[in-house]
């Protein structure tokens, strides 16, 4: 039996629950907009009218205004958007047990099981559209297909609210004219390989040789090539099924150029102690650490390095952190940091031991699970290093509760 | 384009969770009771700007909407 996948995407969600909660911001044009204060100051999201002038997201907010000089930008309300995220799910999940989401305003749905109940898929694609409509007064466009790839793509052709379907005998002519940068999965490096070869639609992939594919990309390219044959079999998870976890990180933006060690090691603390604590919250620990650094030139690299032993203080993170700052600084200004910890394992069989090193991580541990402790009665801010107090427009971010958004990963590989 | 005006609400919850409104309190400080309460849904107010539960309720032989939006209620004023 043919699958029914779809594909629902809310329209311009930032910015179209924004305003929906201000009706005096309708039919103007409008960017959900960071502090420029704290220099997060790009588009995080924009309305139709603003998209008209030709304001992007990740724009900064000068360029915006340059573009559009009537544009109004609004703070972002993170709680809003991950309640009408949460009320969409939930309206998903009357129709199927099969939503999978991709990040906040997005889920693929399985209903083929369904369709006996409430029809077929376009029918319950346009119930959905009426119901996020009238439920939630903000628009969904759906996709209806028989794969992930293809009803992905059938939500972007026609928007705001809108159902798309993407028949298997008339794909031929929906998706391969499309240009190949729609398909998921090709970014700004695979799309440039693609050019130098002429690949410039999704049907010249199709046609491309799967072999050259593979020898160009390797076996990512053998995956784009099914996508764009529409051979793509993934299945969409279940609402229950957690994502696995492959690496926990934190990232932020400094309010200030980071110059001195001083300045790098508050931030380093800070995203080593979320990041410390989230694993302790998930039970994992950790092998390796891995860092990234953005210049004030926006140049940025990762790089990474291993503990002596796997375990997930805060003490051990920083201090490799540290150690692989001081091995790569390139001696630039640094604008944003990035701490992530990968190679993760439960860590449910701790061996005890009487090894030296062993025991005082183990102390480290006893130490900063009570920090969580006292942190989770009385606040973030009622415990916390000496070195905070040292400049506190620094230390003055709190990653963990701020917000932490986890986008559902595609691929489980 | 209407106003979000917040009231103060009485309400009778049952065994079950069912929460029933049965009178408000206007910014004015006027009671009204609620005579009866023909619908309840989830909906969004475009007017007001807000997403909740709607109670359709009939004060007075007026219709009008009353919405929960957990913790607080609101209607859509002139």
């Amino acid at each position: 039996m043919e699958r029914v996948i779809l594909h629902s995407d809310l329209n311009n969600f930032y910015a179209s629950v924004e305003c929906l909660y201000n009706p005096s911001l309708r039919g103007k044009p409008i960017a959900v907009s960071g502090n420029p204060e704290t220099r997060h100051g790009i588009v995080l999201a924009k309305n139709y009218a603003a998209k008209a002038c030709g304001v992007a997201t990740g724009n900064p907010l000068w360029l915006a205004k340059q573009k559009c000089p009537d544009i109004i930008f609004v703070p972002p309300h993170y709680e809003l958007y991950i309640k009408y995220s949460e009320t969409a799910r939930e309206i998903y999940s009357e129709y199927t047990d099969q939503v999978e989401p991709y990040g906040l305003d997005e889920c693929w749905l399985d209903v083929t099981g369904s369709s006996a109940l409430f029809g077929d898929g376009p029918t319950i694609a346009d119930k959905l559209r009426e119901r996020v409509k009238s439920e939630l007064g903000v628009t969904v466009s759906v996709g209806v297909s028989y794969n992930k790839i293809f009803a992905k793509l059938g939500s972007d052709i026609k928007k705001p609210d809108a159902t798309t379907v993407i028949k298997r005998t008339r794909f031929k002519e929906i998706v391969w004219p499309l240009p190949v940068n729609d398909l998921l999965y090709v970014g700004k490096s695979t799309h440039k390989k693609l050019l130098n070869y002429k690949i410039k639609t999704i049907g010249d992939l199709a046609r491309s040789d799967k072999h050259f594919m593979k020898y160009l990309l390797g076996q990512n390219g053998v995956m784009l090539w099914m996508f764009a044959n529409g051979l793509d079999t993934s299945p969409v998870s279940n609402i229950g099924a957690k994502s696995l976890i492959k690496s926990i990180g934190n990232s932020t933006t400094s309010p200030r150029d980071l110059i001195t060690d001083e300045d790098i090691k508050i931030i380093l603390y800070v995203l080593c102690e979320c990041v410390s604590s989230r694993m302790r919250e998930y039970n994992f620990i950790c092998s390796t650490v891995q860092i990234g650094i953005r210049d004030n030139e926006l140049h940025s690299y990762e790089r990474q390095g291993r503990l002596s032993y796997p375990n997930r203080t805060s003490k051990s993170l920083f201090n490799k952190a540290f150690e692989l700052y001081k091995q790569h600084a390139t001696g630039k200004p640094v604008r944003s940091l990035s701490v992530r910890a990968c190679g993760l394992f439960l860590s449910e069989h701790e061996q005890l031991s009487f090894l030296p090193e062993i025991s005082q991580i183990q102390r480290q541990e006893d130490l900063e699970r009570t920090v969580d402790i006292i942190r989770s009665r009385f606040g973030h801010y009622s415990v916390g290093r000496g070195i905070m107090l040292t400049d506190k427009e620094l230390s003055n971010i709190n990653p963990k509760d701020e917000h932490i958004i986890h986008p559902d990963i595609f691929l489980r590989r | 384009m209407a106003r979000k005006v917040f009231v103060r609400v009485t309400a009778s919850f049952d065994t079950d969770g069912r929460i029933t409104p049965l009178s408000l309190v206007w910014e004015d400080g006027r009671l009204y009771t609620i005579d009866r309460i023909t619908d309840v849904r989830k909906a969004a107010s475009l007017k007001a700007g807000g997403m909740g539960l709607r109670y359709t309720v009939i004060i007075n032989g007026k219709q009008s909407y009353l919405f929960y939006e957990g913790p607080k209620w609101f209607v859509e004023g002139k």
